[in-house]
């Protein structure tokens, strides 16, 4: 079985693993009794996987936020939505596939879900683009987001992307029109909305899928104005302090809790959603639902006023 | 002396021998653009704008605001926010008692209150000597009240940019004042209350990204640099060098992503007929006429 572990600080559970693999197979091929000692070990990983996951660095959350193996948009339209028709396109130039969304039904309710996409291996990063988008790919998003509110169907959002793309055709096309577009759109969408950080939140990419009534985050997931590589080269000309960075951006989901930025945070399985994705998508649906039910209770005009104040109360500052 | 050395290099001065003896050496500047060198003065009264090839410098804040209002009538509201440290970001406070000493208190921008051609209106502008005008909390927040003033007052909202995008030192929040800011446009946008946005050099990342694209009409000088990304980014992401003009206003005018480019020397000008006309008011002098 191919191990979930793949990161630098997870090595030490991959030894582990590789120990009870051995047991394993001793136990088989010399037919002994290997139950106790098997136990001892499993439960050995166990505790120190809970310990290395309760004192998880900021660096290392970026790592478990990036991890290859971590659920992404259409693991959770697979899993705790049903009914999903995607829908394609911003009607304009093309169709980018580092963004997905569509119909979909949670707890069976019409709701529009869009949301960042990231590949699986090599030849579906390329398609998907890392889950960079280009401008397309917020217009669609936009495009699907009125139409959801049109038919009164809440919009969730799914936030998982390095960043909006920088390249050369993304700048012709106005991708800073197209994020400015839909973060000013998203403050005034007359239907219930939640944004949810459930992997990587890149800055501006991020918020132009980010604003919404409720803003939740996955435990292990970040978010943050500039990545901690960007951050380290900026200050220090030096990509490699980024760990230095990671912790002074403040972008693990307990800071921007602490910062009043998010409602809430979706507890992740010890290890990563990527190790229980069910349980991860368990997690987030309860969530999802309990802020569906209480939101649609809200008359739009009231819930867009509301979104305006909670908005216009971030940042920290004095008045002398 | 380096104005000296220029003198010998380059191109001469359009004054007699005698001026040049006369005139200190520190009276002199050149134009980054075509190295054309003239008395500061004439810099100056150019709007900083150079007389051989109209290369546009950057001004400062105080200059917009002389610039756009009609004298006497410009009155700075919310002077006193200041920026604190919510992060602990590690150098922050130092930094922000330089960026006081070198761009004043008013922190990334300016925001007020005057008149044009007696036309009232509400007008914020970048301060890019304090932290290269990043937006913080502080500008975040007194463009989001700026807005919020236009909308209660019914005036308009004029938002000149100069900026490099977010301030990483406040992290998150920095993030969000993109959509706070957004957020009391919506408000502006919804009444019909016009904002006109105008991008000097530079408009950046998260401006660029929120408030500065958002305007009814938006308006950049010649040659100034506007995009979301960075071009250090955006060169080792794509591994190819950028085309000639990448980035700046013209390109922006030529892509289809702003209404036009205006000279300096006409920011005035055009801001208070594009009003008149968002306000449904015939020019001062029809008007004049008529009454
Ligand atoms: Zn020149």
């Amino acid at each position: 079985m191919a191990s979930a572990y793949s990161l630098e600080f997870e090595k030490p559970l991959l030894e582990l693993e590789r120990q009870i693999e051995d047991l394993k197979r001793i136990g088989t091929e010399r037919q002994i009794d290997i139950e106790g000692e098997l136990e001892g070990l499993q439960a050995k990983l166990e505790a120190l996987r809970a310990e290395i996951y309760r004192n998880l660095t900021p660096i290392q959350r970026v790592m478990v936020a990036r991890h290859p193996r971590r659920p992404y948009t259409l693991d959770y339209l697979s899993t705790i939505f049903t009914d999903f028709i995607e829908l394609h396109g911003d009607r304009l130039y093309l169709d980018d596939p580092a963004v997905v969304g569509g119909w979909a039904r949670l707890a069976g309710t019409s709701v529009m879900v869009i949301g960042h996409q990231k590949g699986r291996d090599t030849k579906e990063n390329l398609k998907r683009n890392f889950g960079m988008p280009h401008p397309e790919g917020y217009r669609k998003a936009l495009r699907l987001m009125k139409l959801g509110a049109k038919f009164g169907a809440p919009v969730i959002t799914l936030i998982d992307t390095p960043g909006a793309y920088p390249g050369l055709g993304a700048e012709e096309r106005g991708q800073s029109e197209a994020l400015a577009r839909n973060i000013l759109e998203m403050s005034g969408l007359p239907t219930p909305s939640i944004a949810v950080v459930i992997g990587e939140g890149g800055s501006g990419g991020a918020l132009a899928l980010g604003v919404a009534d409720r803003i939740l985050m996955l435990e292990n997931s970040v978010y943050s104005v500039i990545s901690p590589e960007g951050c380290a080269a900026i200050l220090w000309k030096d990509a490699s302090q980024r760990e230095r960075a990671a912790e002074a951006l403040k972008l693990t989901a307990d800071d921007l809790l602490r910062l009043k930025v998010i409602d809430e945070i979706v507890t992740e399985p010890v290890g990563g959603a990527h190790v229980d994705p069910d349980a991860t998508g368990e997690a987030l649906r309860d969530a999802l639902i309990r802020h569906m039910t209480e939101l649609r209770k809200i008359r739009p005009e009231k819930l867009v006023r509301r979104r305006a104040e909670k908005y216009a109360a971030m940042g920290a500052y004095t008045e002398a | 002396m380096a104005v000296m050395a220029w003198f010998k290099k380059e191109r001469k001065p359009r004054t007699s021998q005698r001026e040049r003896l006369e005139i200190p050496p520190d009276a002199w500047e050149k134009c980054d653009g075509c190295g054309h060198i003239d008395l500061r003065e004439k810099f100056e009264k150019a709007l900083n704008v150079c007389p051989e090839c109209g290369r546009h410098r950057r001004i400062g804040a105080e200059g917009y605001i002389e610039l756009l209002t009609d004298p006497g009538t410009w009155r700075e509201l919310w002077a006193n926010l200041r920026s604190t440290d919510p992060l602990r970001f590690e150098h922050y406070p130092e930094r922000l008692v330089s960026a006081r000493k070198k761009g004043g208190e008013a922190d990334g921008i300016y925001t007020g209150t005057a008149r044009l051609d007696g036309l009232p209106f509400n007008l914020g502008v970048m301060n890019f000597s304090f932290m290269g005008g990043s937006m913080g909390s502080v500008v975040g927040e007194k463009i989001a009240r700026l807005a919020r003033r236009s909308h209660e007052k019914k005036i308009p909202l004029v938002l000149v940019s100069a900026s490099g995008g977010a301030r990483m030192q406040e992290g998150v929040l920095s993030l969000m004042q993109m959509a706070k800011t957004s957020a009391a446009i919506a408000l502006l946008n919804r009444d019909c209350i016009p904002y006109i946005s105008i991008l000097t050099d530079p408009t950046t990342g998260g401006v660029s990204a929120s408030f500065a694209m958002q305007g009814d009409v938006i308006l950049a000088e010649p040659g100034a640099l506007i995009g979301f990304a960075g071009q250090r980014v955006i060169k080792q992401t794509i591994g190819q060098d950028l085309p000639e003009g990448f980035q700046t206003a013209e390109f922006l005018l030529e892509h289809g992503q702003i209404d036009d480019v205006v000279p300096r020397a006409s920011l005035r000008d055009t801001t208070a007929r594009l009003l008149r006309h968002m306000k449904g008011q015939r020019p001062q002098a029809e008007h004049a006429e008529l009454s």
